[in-house]
């Protein structure tokens, strides 16, 4: 495997992730040690209770990290400002909208925020942006509806094209396929997996189909107890590091369909 | 975007001249339309006239339109910060805190003797006294809200602070005689009238400043309605806005609350009739929007307290939730759904 150390959007070095009270640290996960490269689709799989969650709240500075190093465009993420950061870095997360008593444009529009005036008043260039965020998803249709008016999958798409306005390099989103059916998940992957190609972003998710990210991930971080593993999904499988993922008294990983199988 | 609601605004604006004018061609006396306009734009002929325009009823109208558009931007800030539809602008014990200071002149000043008693109880006294108490109260919920990182804890702290101030009065009113006790009252009815231009210049330097930081907090605004973490993912500082926020509501209900006493309803109403009716959620559409409907309901409200022709004026307070609610559920039950 080749790396081209140039295009390193968002590195980690030896970080802990977890929570930190007045007495006690609890950690999650250590050792984590993460270089992704720019315009790459990188999923983030792991149990449940795994501390992917923490990972990327960390990484998108939601909370703190116990100790270790996060790079953002070699730039510590402690020392970027939240406006930096907001230019630099959108997020899709799991938590529902506060209001949905916004159009879909409105919403999108709020992506913008980083870039409008001290009123929020849209220049030219910012309404091109939302317009181009809105062909890219494929949603021009939407785009008058309120977002109660929406699917699920429809407001994850909104959500998705709200990130898109932002302009940032990278995309980070927690869960994007939980609540959607089949077609939908599948749906959503192929998207981010299309704007990674398409705009050159680089787009990281953490998601439980591992078997859709597998098959459409540039990279994947697996996320096991006492270590995180980071590369190629094909190298992953080679090394068998699916099998190991869960208990082996329900399921079990199949090498040659990438796929996990009920025991009989 | 914008075109959606230039007619909207346009035809608002025409009402709430209209109300106006309503508003100051009506009171205890009948005086000719003819007079009235003449006496706000040139002066009248007849002096008594002239003197019931200018130096009563105009403030009055006046007093009004800040307490309403006031209570309705207060409200509606409180609403959006907290998330919760039940919002309004004393959620934060803005009004409990200004109950407890006007208690403690009126109702106090037979613990405290005589002469502390008519020294105090003068119309001034209660505006200071009000203020204080909403001021103290609203220290205190600031210098909270710094250290609580969870906006709910700090709604619930207001709560809490409104709970220790009525069991204060309580006590307070337990000592007291029944005149005291009427007199405060009177004061819990609010009242639009009787504050002079010297008062109401006060008022409206420190209602406008209230005013100016909400307008500066749209942008804000707007990204909270996306949660809190999607607003710090765009860059706003959650704690700056939050604390410009919570003090403009202070600055402008806690002026209020000073001046015309704790008017109750409209800051919870108004913010619900604009979302229903202008169908959006955008704070730049809202802002404007819930100040002239704050406006409006106010002037007819204060319309509808001052019986026309006649020397009774109803308590406000009364008139606002007796107009107002009707208002709500009938939007409510036709839209059968509550936009927030």
């Amino acid at each position: 495997m080749t790396k081209t150390n140039s295009n390193l959007i968002l590195q980690t070095h030896q970080l802990s992730v977890g929570y930190r009270t007045k007495k006690v640290e609890t950690t999650i996960a250590s050792n984590i040690n993460l270089q992704l490269q720019s315009g790459q689709l990188i999923g983030l799989v792991g149990a449940n209770g795994i501390g992917k969650s923490t990972l990327l709240r960390t990484l998108i500075k939601v909370q703190p990290s116990l100790s270790g190093k996060i790079l953002l465009n070699n730039k510590d993420l402690n020392f970027t400002s939240n406006l930096e950061l907001a230019k630099q870095l959108s997020i899709v997360l799991t938590e529902p909208l506060l209001s949905k008593n916004l159009s879909v444009f409105e919403l999108i529009a709020l992506g913008r925020h980083p870039y409008t005036n001290w009123v929020g008043n849209l220049s030219d260039k910012d309404l091109s942006v939302i317009n181009n965020a809105i062909d890219l998803i494929n949603i021009s249709d939407l785009k008058d509806k309120k977002c109660y008016q929406l699917s699920d999958g429809q407001l994850q798409k909104v959500m998705i094209a709200r990130a898109l306005a932002q302009d940032t390099a990278i995309i980070i989103l927690d869960e994007p396929t939980s609540h959607l059916d089949m077609y939908h998940k599948a749906y959503i992957l192929k998207l981010l997996q299309k704007l990674t190609k398409e705009t050159g972003k680089t787009i990281l998710f953490s998601s439980h189909e591992i078997d859709l990210a597998i098959q459409l991930c540039d990279t994947m971080i697996v996320m096991q107890k006492g270590h995180v593993v980071y590369d190629q999904p094909c190298n992953l499988i080679k090394n068998g590091v699916f099998e190991t993922l869960f208990p082996k008294d329900l399921i079990a990983f199949d090498n040659l369909t990438g796929s996990f199988k009920v025991s009989k | 975007m914008k075109t959606n609601y230039t007619y909207s605004f346009i035809t608002l604006t025409v009402v709430l001249i209209f109300c106006f004018i309503l508003n100051i061609s009506l009171g205890s006396i009948n005086i000719p339309f003819s007079e009235v306009i003449s006496s706000v734009f040139s002066s009248s002929q007849n002096e008594t006239y002239q003197i019931i325009i200018t130096e009563f009823r105009l403030p009055k109208a006046i007093t009004a339109i800040l307490v309403g558009s006031g209570l309705g931007i207060a409200g509606l800030l409180m609403q959006t910060l907290f998330r919760n539809a039940l919002a309004g602008p004393f959620v934060l014990g803005i009004s409990s805190g200004a109950s407890l200071g006007v208690a403690i002149v009126i109702l106090g000043s037979s613990l405290f003797g005589g002469l502390f008693a008519t020294v105090l109880i003068s119309k001034w006294s209660i505006i200071i006294a009000a203020s204080l108490g909403s001021f103290l109260v609203l220290m205190a919920v600031l210098a909270v809200s710094t250290k609580v990182r969870d906006t709910m804890a700090i709604l619930i702290i207001g709560l809490m602070f409104g709970s220790i101030t009525a069991a204060v009065v309580s006590v307070l009113s337990y000592f007291s005689s029944a005149e005291q006790l009427q007199q405060y009252i009177f004061w819990g009815f609010g009242s639009l009238s009787n504050l002079s231009w010297e008062e109401l210049f006060i008022f409206t330097g420190i209602y406008s400043l209230g005013i100016i930081l909400s307008i500066l907090s749209i942008k804000g605004l707007n990204a909270f309605l996306l949660g809190d973490n999607y607003a710090k993912s765009l860059g706003i500082n959650l704690l700056q806005n939050r604390f410009i926020i919570i003090f403009a509501t202070s600055l402008i209900a806690g002026t209020i609350t000073a001046f015309a006493g704790p008017i109750a309803f409209i800051g919870l109403a108004i913010p619900h009739l604009t979302r229903q009716i202008f169908k959006t959620s955008n704070h730049k559409v809202l802002l404007p929007a819930v100040f002239l409907f704050g406006a409006i309901i106010m002037l007819i409200c204060d319309s509808v307290a001052q019986v026309p022709n006649n020397d009774y004026t109803l308590p406000i307070n009364a008139i606002t939730a007796l107009i107002g609610a009707p208002i709500v559920i009938w939007l409510l039950v036709k839209k059968g759904k509550m936009l927030f």
